[in-house]
């Protein structure tokens, strides 16, 4: 018999209709836009510098709650769950939104809490002080933040929009500025070196929020993606069905069919992948790293196989720049290997499990 | 036989527990012969008689059939633990996961207590009589036939008629030892492709019945081919209205997809032991990607499916999701034995390596077996409706494309 410890089963990680209801207002506000601006113009205009559209979507969010989110209740957030977490960033990446997702949602907040729950700051109660004005200012949508974690983040996205950039590398926080800029196959996202200035946290403790920043960071990136995944499938259906050759709609070729219906396949099956791994990280649940691993990995490999269906589905008209599906095309490039790549992740998942349990059930 | 305490219900931990130490205390020490073997279809007849006396062999089905009345969750946990534990092949599976669930949605009160009972209890090991030579994937193109015939035969009763079945059934996994078969017949000969269908019981040892079993791939009788020669079926198995056979069969054929057919506990143990060889190969880093994927594939079927059970328990239905599940699982079982095939090398063609030390951790599973588990998972992929057929589905039903 192989040994496997007595647990109950995994609790179900369906989504309640609140949470529903939450993507169901976020979408149709990323579908109005702001100010006059659609997401997907204020994506391009923020890849050409102009910020001033993406910004207004963002106080949008704020709006909605969406800054708050994973920011505690005592500096003026909502202390939510990683799954709604989840389902915004879900949203998020579904409208392919431009910005410093992962890292003002999710990581940056992390870190800070931290910082002053656990009394990490180098020069004590001035620096949780400024750490908590931070979060204060986050939860409000007044503040956007990034980071840089090499190795594994090298560059800080979007350092030249947010008004606080860490570098966070071993087990040192320092506070940083935007270095060289390098170009990113998704012009949305502006790349930069993080060049470290003062410590504000260091020690083994702080080894260990990096850790925690780096996981929550790669939930929320495996979100994007999943929501940007299904984006490409229904952009993909669309075409398919309008765009007609030979006097049919390619989308009646069984070649098409079954391509998208194996993007289809892809994405149901990371779904409950990435609700189970925010599930075990809300509760401190030991399995959530190797949980979060796999969810980023299903998440991914779910998008790209999207990505390159919805550009084949889409023909040359999807290869240009021109086609709004540039847009996720190139944002799931991006993100594929960002927070950990894919060969990371499969190591992580690899050594977490043993070969001698029941998976599942075993370990929830 | 034994009787199990029947305390556990309502308490998934305790019944876990419970279903884990019974099998622990029964599982055959060594695996039992072939189930396509005369004798190890006995002996597997045995075990369901083992199981259904420790009411353990149906789980879910209400207590006057033999079940314990848990919800599908609990059927799960069952599952689990029933492969981890190594549990023989279920020989009863055509009946348990596909012809009982069409009984309890489309059968009569009287079907049901005459049927299930003995199911559960293998005393009628059922065999599915769906294809024919030239209704694979068409499966509408079904030219078997049934007659109406009035009057009754011997041994049916006094009054009513029946039913004459005429034609050829083919692939029928199990026929070559099993006692009955369910299947759908023409019975309205003027109707075209699925209408006029209807679905009927019969005795595979019938008069007018000649079974010949088909050598299947990795060479046992898996499967065969069914000759009927006007057998004589009542009016009493005839499951559901004559000529509505077809909407009843694809009730049916969306369980033996969806949710019952495959059940996870199948990947997660399999998987785990997956991951069990890769460690003892030295952890080539070639597969490890693979061997991951395999796990993370496993793990996201299990919690697809929990996610499905506890919508069904809330009294959601399944429909053309379930060939999302279909095509996911087989595919994954393929790949899964795949990767352990090419962990073992050269020894992966053999159908007993001869390495005294080539078993996993738990002393059960010696090397031969993957090579047995991928000749079964190659089959995955054709069945219950090919790949192909499914993803057909899913492009023209759940996503909407033209047809």
């Amino acid at each position: 018999m192989m040994p496997a410890p007595m647990m109950p089963a995994p609790m179900i990680s369906a989504r309640s209709p609140e949470q529903e209801q939450f993507a169901g207002a976020l979408h149709d506000m990323l579908g109005a836009g702001a100010g006059g601006a659609t997401t997907t113009g204020a994506a391009r205009q923020w890849a050409a510098g102009d910020r001033a559209p993406g910004l207004g979507l963002w106080r949008e969010l704020a709006g909605l709650g969406v800054t708050a989110l994973t920011v505690p209740p005592q500096w003026g957030g909502l202390g939510a769950s990683p799954l709604d977490l989840v389902v915004c960033c879900e949203e998020i990446g579904h409208h392919a939104l431009p910005g410093p997702v992962a890292e003002s949602l999710a990581a940056v907040p992390l870190l800070l809490t931290a910082l002053c729950t656990e009394h990490l700051g180098t020069e004590g109660r001035r620096d949780e002080e400024l750490c908590a004005g931070w979060l204060t200012r986050l939860a409000d949508g007044d503040l956007l933040a990034t980071l840089a974690m090499p190795p594994r983040l090298p560059y800080a996205v979007d350092a030249d929009a947010a008004g606080l950039v860490l570098l966070a590398s071993a087990d040192t926080i320092r506070l940083a500025t935007p270095g060289t800029r390098h170009q990113s196959v998704d012009g949305s996202r502006r790349l930069y070196e993080a060049r470290g200035g003062r410590v504000v946290a260091h020690g083994p403790a702080v080894t260990e929020a990096i850790r925690r920043a780096l996981t929550v960071g790669a939930l929320a990136s495996a979100a994007q993606l999943l929501g940007a995944g299904r984006a490409l499938l229904e952009a993909s259906v669309r075409h398919a069905t309008l765009r007609t050759q030979f006097g049919r709609p390619v989308g009646a070729f069984q070649a098409v069919k079954h391509r998208l219906a194996d993007v289809a396949i892809g994405l149901e099956f990371a779904r409950p992948l990435l609700d189970a791994a925010a599930v075990a990280l809300a509760g401190s649940c030991p399995t959530a790293g190797r949980d979060v691993s796999a969810a980023k990995v299903a998440c991914a490999d779910a998008a790209h196989q999207a990505a390159r269906a919805a550009l084949q589905v889409h023909g040359a008209i999807g290869y240009t720049r021109e086609h709004d599906l540039s847009l996720w095309l190139t944002k799931v490039r991006a993100l594929l290997p960002a927070w950990g790549t894919q060969a990371e992740h499969r190591a992580i998942v690899l050594a977490a499990v043993g070969g001698t349990g029941l998976i599942g059930t075993g370990s929830p | 036989m034994t009787q199990a305490p029947a305390g556990a219900a309502g308490d998934p931990a305790a019944f876990r527990a419970e279903v884990r130490d019974w099998l622990a205390g029964h599982v055959p020490a060594e695996p039992l012969p072939s189930v396509d073997t005369a004798e190890g279809f006995a002996r597997h007849r045995a075990w369901e008689r083992e199981l259904a006396g420790a009411r353990l062999a149906v789980v879910s089905w209400p207590a006057r059939y033999g079940g314990r009345d848990v919800s599908l969750l609990e059927w799960l946990i069952f599952e689990e633990e029933y492969y981890a534990a190594d549990g023989p092949v279920r020989v009863g599976q055509n009946g348990l996961f596909l012809l009982a669930p069409t009984l309890f949605a489309h059968g009569t009160e009287e079907q049901r207590d005459r049927l299930l009972p003995r199911m559960a209890r293998a005393d009628d090991v059922w065999a599915q009589a769906w294809s024919e030579p030239d209704a694979g994937s068409d499966l509408a193109a079904i030219r078997a036939t049934a007659v109406p015939v009035k009057g009754h035969r011997k041994g049916h009763g006094e009054g009513g008629g029946g039913w004459l079945l005429s034609g050829t059934k083919t692939w029928s996994s199990r026929a070559a030892f099993a006692d009955r078969a369910f299947g759908l017949f023409r019975t309205d000969p003027a109707a075209r492709r699925h209408h006029g269908l209807s679905y009927l019981l019969f005795d595979l040892h019938a008069e007018g019945v000649t079974v010949r079993p088909i050598r299947q791939l990795g060479g046992e009788t898996g499967f065969a081919e069914i000759f009927l020669d006007e057998v004589f079926v009542p009016d009493s198995d005839v499951v559901g209205p004559v000529g509505d056979g077809w909407r009843i069969a694809m009730s049916t054929a969306s369980h033996e997809r969806g949710l019952s057919l495959r059940s996870p506990g199948r990947f997660s143990a399999a998987a785990d032991r997956l991951i069990a060889l890769w460690r003892r190969a030295g952890e080539p880093a070639d597969t490890a990607g693979r061997v991951a994927d395999a796990w993370i594939a496993a793990r996201a079927y299990h919690l697809h499916t929990v996610a499905t059970a506890a919508r069904l328990a809330a009294g959601g239905t399944l429909g053309a999701e379930s060939s999302l599940g279909k095509v996911f699982w087989s595919d994954l079982d393929v790949a899964l034995h795949e990767t352990a095939l090419d962990l073992l090398g050269p020894a992966a063609e053999l159908r007993q390596p001869p390495d005294p030390d080539g078993r996993s951790p738990d002393g059960r599973w010696p090397d031969g077996r993957w090579l047995e588990g991928y000749l079964f998972a190659l089959a995955g992929p054709i069945y219950a409706g090919t790949n192909e057929i499914q993803r057909t589905l899913i492009a023209e039903r759940l996503l909407g494309l033209p047809r």
